[in-house]
């Protein structure tokens, strides 16, 4: 027999926040209600004006060649052109305001709130982060294109189709990795008698520790760098003086590869592209185990293995426990959702069963208070405010310090109660949910509302202080200010 | 640390690592200055490349290994300003330079934490929780210090301020602190903030929480009055001006920075404030297109820069009794790698400056950059544990006894002896 107030964690644990009627409607099936989100496939952001990765940076390619003209002509005393510099950043920023709106707005008005929620998991997990200004225009199409269709299917996949997305390969640097051995580095040394070729270990790494088997999960520093090497070629079509601002390639890549000569693949601009002149030639062993050559395939086979391994499946599991359950989820937990997750291959579905099947997940209410994320959204579908276009709707998540994809690192969010519940944070998420209070709490009835969104976690408190407030707005302000809506 | 006994320290003044434990003649004698002392801890997240920062440009085997990135002598082209031989600082850190030549900045080189592997988020976390492990406790170094600090001024108040929404883990633990940012919201009508202190008051945590940021509140709000006010310096209005310009260049980072140190110094320059402020940057983790002289890591250092100048113009004649430790959770790759940047490395570099420091060296066992002498062959080889600075700035600056440094805020740190001499008595 689950617990009372099943509806209420089913709605505000595992979705974005309850609307009013939800928890009427989750009744007391709530575990049916949350099954039923993970048949059919997963929704398309249905905003058509998005664009593709690949379109994105194709045209930032133009635009760096571009600027590297007037940068040249500066030195020849024409600065006409110079104003050209700034604009990548200006291509990128109403493209992800766009992208940011059109996620936001899903996340208000979607009736699968639980598969939203493991889509924004899985985000942070592979985190990119747009204070690098080169992912601005596409860390929205990571989640789009490499995430969202794929939540509901194999992890191994999830993985392989990230780590090879232009928005990963550009955060991590990956693209312009060249093998030491490789036939780029040969004519890159030959050159000037200097080395100037060789990999960047920074994909590799995280891919290991982040995203896979996590610290302690049995890999030495000769593991990273070796299956750095496995996946030097890991790049991105176009002319390869590179896409993004700043490439460290185009250096290289303007005097023996770029162009019409060299002989240097190019492939669609803008998206994935295995270039064989970066890659490291060679068997290699990583983990213990003989990869022989096989170009692309090399990595795809280490990715698969890593993705199998015990430690990756203790290791996502006690993420996603953690996330959805409890900052120090009881070990029996982890155990089940790795056993699922060994088990059945990485079948996320049925991973996320064996979360919903956790005692521990129904037993200890308001266990994880919200990140100003779900913060935000949940107030947003509790009084189903609409959500406008332009900066305006998104201005929340910065002024409670959550620019939405800026985690400043690969690790992405933190995901504990001490990280977010600070003394000032505090502060600023009752300012804002006054000023909330004082918009909208004329057309609405706190008092009616508190039942609807927080069901029977809903305290004697909360509901006196409601009903003894000064003002509708004042009242509004207190349900959201309160302690059971600040928690999940 | 024993290393430490065979080789020659590069330094201008003595520094007497593991010298004698009695430590009473110092602490007692400053006793009553020590109520003034005021400590910054700002965290250099992204592991900064100290052979960047403090280039050993006289070593034999530095430009080999840096090539494109290095930079040259004194004087020269692209070159360091001059520290002691063979380092230099990069010509970003004019304001750290001017410390170094008032004898109020103390460089640190090859230095790390007792961490070895290369997560920067591990890296972070033995960086803050001052043990030999991460995830050890879920409490930091510098709260514990605080808790174990002798009574004195403001000891009903929060001791320690964050800069920032949230409290870093080297914050965190049994010590009251509170965290303070700018808002652009507007604040609650006393009637309905009334209300929701009720409303908390059976719950400890946002109880405790809301309690600190009102506190948080009232000081800054009066800070900022002071700062409006007539007891402003004329004096410091020009150069003040001249680095905010160079930080908005910075845009929205360099806003938030300029909000950040202005607030941190006026918490600190309050005589019942906190004695404790910390703050962090992002950015350091330079593994593409670092640049040398100029560029991406030049232009993030040069903000570094003048935002210590801001604080130190900010604090005023508080200065004097203030010391900032800036520290990173590694170094970087001793050679410059495929893309022109530096990937993670072992030894970094730190700094120690401020009016109360007895500064005007680099403090180095350098253990050099050729091939064998490379830590797993590719890092600087760290030959100073970063705890025994700390631990030296814990009891000689705020007074922390020696016995609680040992034991509650740096556990099994008997190797990293303490490094005396740091602060000026």
């Amino acid at each position: 027999m689950l617990q009372p107030f099943s509806a209420a964690i089913a709605a505000n644990r595992f979705g974005l926040g309850a609307r009013p009627g939800d928890l009427a409607h989750i009744g007391s099936d709530p575990t049916g209600w949350l099954d039923a989100q993970l048949k059919g496939s997963p929704p398309v952001l249905a905003d058509a004006a998005l664009r593709s990765s690949a379109d994105t940076i194709a045209q930032s390619l133009e635009l760096r060649r571009e600027i590297r003209a007037a940068r040249q002509a500066s030195k020849n005393g024409d600065t006409a052109g110079l104003q050209a510099v700034g604009k990548i950043p200006q291509l990128f920023r109403p493209i992800y305001i766009a992208e940011v709106t059109a996620r936001f707005r899903q996340a208000v008005s979607t009736d699968r709130p639980f598969l939203e929620r493991v889509t924004q998991f899985w985000t942070n997990h592979f985190a990119v982060s747009v204070d690098k200004v080169a992912v601005l225009g596409v860390a929205g199409t990571l989640e789009r294109e490499a995430i969202r269709p794929r939540v509901l299917g194999n992890f191994t996949d999830l993985l392989l189709a990230v780590e090879q997305h232009p928005a990963m390969l550009l955060y991590l640097d990956n693209h312009i990795s060249i093998g030491p051995h490789s036939a780029a580095a040969r004519i890159l040394d030959g050159r000037n008698g200097k080395r100037r070729a060789g990999i960047n270990e920074n994909l590799a790494r995280e891919i290991m520790e982040l995203h896979t088997l996590g610290v302690g999960g049995g890999y030495t520093q000769t593991d990273v760098t070796t299956f750095a090497e496995v996946i030097t070629g890991w790049s991105i079509g176009g002319d390869p003086q590179g896409p993004g601002p700043r490439a460290p390639g185009r250096r290289f890549a303007g005097r023996s590869i770029g162009g019409d000569t060299g002989g240097f693949s190019r492939g669609e601009p803008g998206k994935f592209l295995f270039r064989p002149e970066l890659h490291e030639p060679g068997a290699k062993v990583v983990l213990g185990k003989r990869y022989p050559e096989s170009g692309i395939e090399q990595g795809t086979a280490v990715l698969r293995d890593i993705a199998a391994r015990p430690a990756t499946a203790r290791f996502i599991a006690t993420k996603l426990c953690r996330h959805f359950i409890a900052d120090d989820p009881e070990p029996a937990a982890i155990d089940r959702v790795a056993y699922a997750f060994s088990s059945s291959g990485g079948d996320l579905p049925t991973v996320y069963r064996a979360l919903l099947a956790a005692p521990q997940a129904w037993t200890q209410p308001l266990s994880k208070y919200k990140t100003p994320s779900d913060y935000v959204i949940s107030t947003f579908r509790g009084l189903e405010l609409p959500v406008g276009d332009g900066r305006g709707s998104l201005g929340a998540f910065e002024v409670l310090g959550q620019r939405t994809w800026s985690p400043g690192s690969p690790a992405g969010w933190p995901d504990r109660s001490d990280d977010w519940s600070g003394a000032s944070a505090l502060m600023k998420r009752i300012e804002w949910a006054d000023a909330v209070g004082q918009r909208v709490g004329g057309r609405r009835d706190a008092a009616g509302l508190a039942p609807q969104l927080l069901g029977e976690t809903l305290t004697v408190n909360t509901r006196t202080a409601i009903s003894r407030a000064a003002s509708a707005p004042q009242a509004l302000t207190l349900l959201l200010a309160a302690p059971e809506f600040m928690r999940r | 640390m024993q290393a430490l006994g065979r080789r020659q320290f590069i330094k201008n003044g003595a520094f007497a690592l593991g010298a004698s434990l009695v430590t009473s003649g110092v602490s007692f004698a400053r006793a009553d200055s020590a109520t003034k002392s005021r400590f910054v801890f700002v965290i250099l997240r992204g592991a900064l490349d100290g052979l960047a920062v403090v280039p050993p440009f006289g070593d034999p085997d530095y430009a080999g290994l840096r090539r494109d990135l290095a930079l040259g002598a004194p004087g020269s082209s692209a070159g360091v300003l001059p520290l002691s031989h063979p380092f230099g600082l990069h010509p970003s850190c004019a304001f750290l330079h001017e410390c170094f030549t008032a004898r109020e900045l103390v460089v640190f080189h090859a230095i790390a934490s007792p961490y070895r592997e290369r997560s920067h988020f591990d890296g972070q976390d033995v960086l803050e929780n001052g043990n030999v492990r991460p995830h050890a406790v879920q409490t930091g170094w510098l709260n514990r210090a605080l808790a174990a600090m002798p009574a004195s001024r403001g000891a009903q108040r929060e001791r320690g301020v964050t800069l920032g929404q949230n409290v870093p883990l080297v914050m965190r633990g049994p010590a009251a602190v509170t965290s303070w940012s700018p808002s652009k919201l507007a604040a609650l009508d006393d009637d309905t903030l009334q209300r929701i202190t009720d409303l908390y008051a059976s719950d400890p945590l946002l109880a405790k929480r809301l309690a600190d940021a009102l506190a948080a509140d009232e000081i800054a709000g009066s800070a900022q009055m002071a700062r409006d006010g007539t007891d402003a310096q004329p004096s410091d209005a020009q150069p003040t001006k001249q680095d905010a310009d160079q930080l908005a260049k910075r845009g929205k980072s360099g806003a938030r920075y300029i909000e950040v140190v202005n607030a941190a110094a006026g918490f600190l320059r309050r005589e019942d404030g906190p004695q404790v402020a910390v703050f962090d940057t992002t950015g350091w983790d330079t593994h593409a297109n670092e640049g040398s002289a100029e560029g991406q890591l030049a232009g993030r250092l040069a903000a570094l820069d003048s935002g210590l100048r801001m604080l130190k113009e900010q604090l005023g004649p508080a200065w004097q009794d203030t010391a900032v430790v800036l520290a990173t959770e590694f170094g970087r790759t001793a050679a410059v790698n495929g893309t022109r940047g530096t990937d993670h490395g072992t030894g970094a570099a730190a700094f120690l400056v401020g009016g109360a420091v007895r500064g005007g060296r680099v403090v180095a066992d350098w253990p050099g950059l050729s091939a064998r002498a490379l830590y797993q062959g590719r890092d600087l080889r760290p030959t100073l544990d970063l705890r025994s600075v700390l631990k030296g700035v814990l009891q000689e600056h705020l007074l922390v006894p020696y016995d609680a440094v040992e034991s509650s805020v740096f556990p099994d740190s008997g190797d990293a002896k303490v490094a005396r001499g740091l602060i000026r008595t």
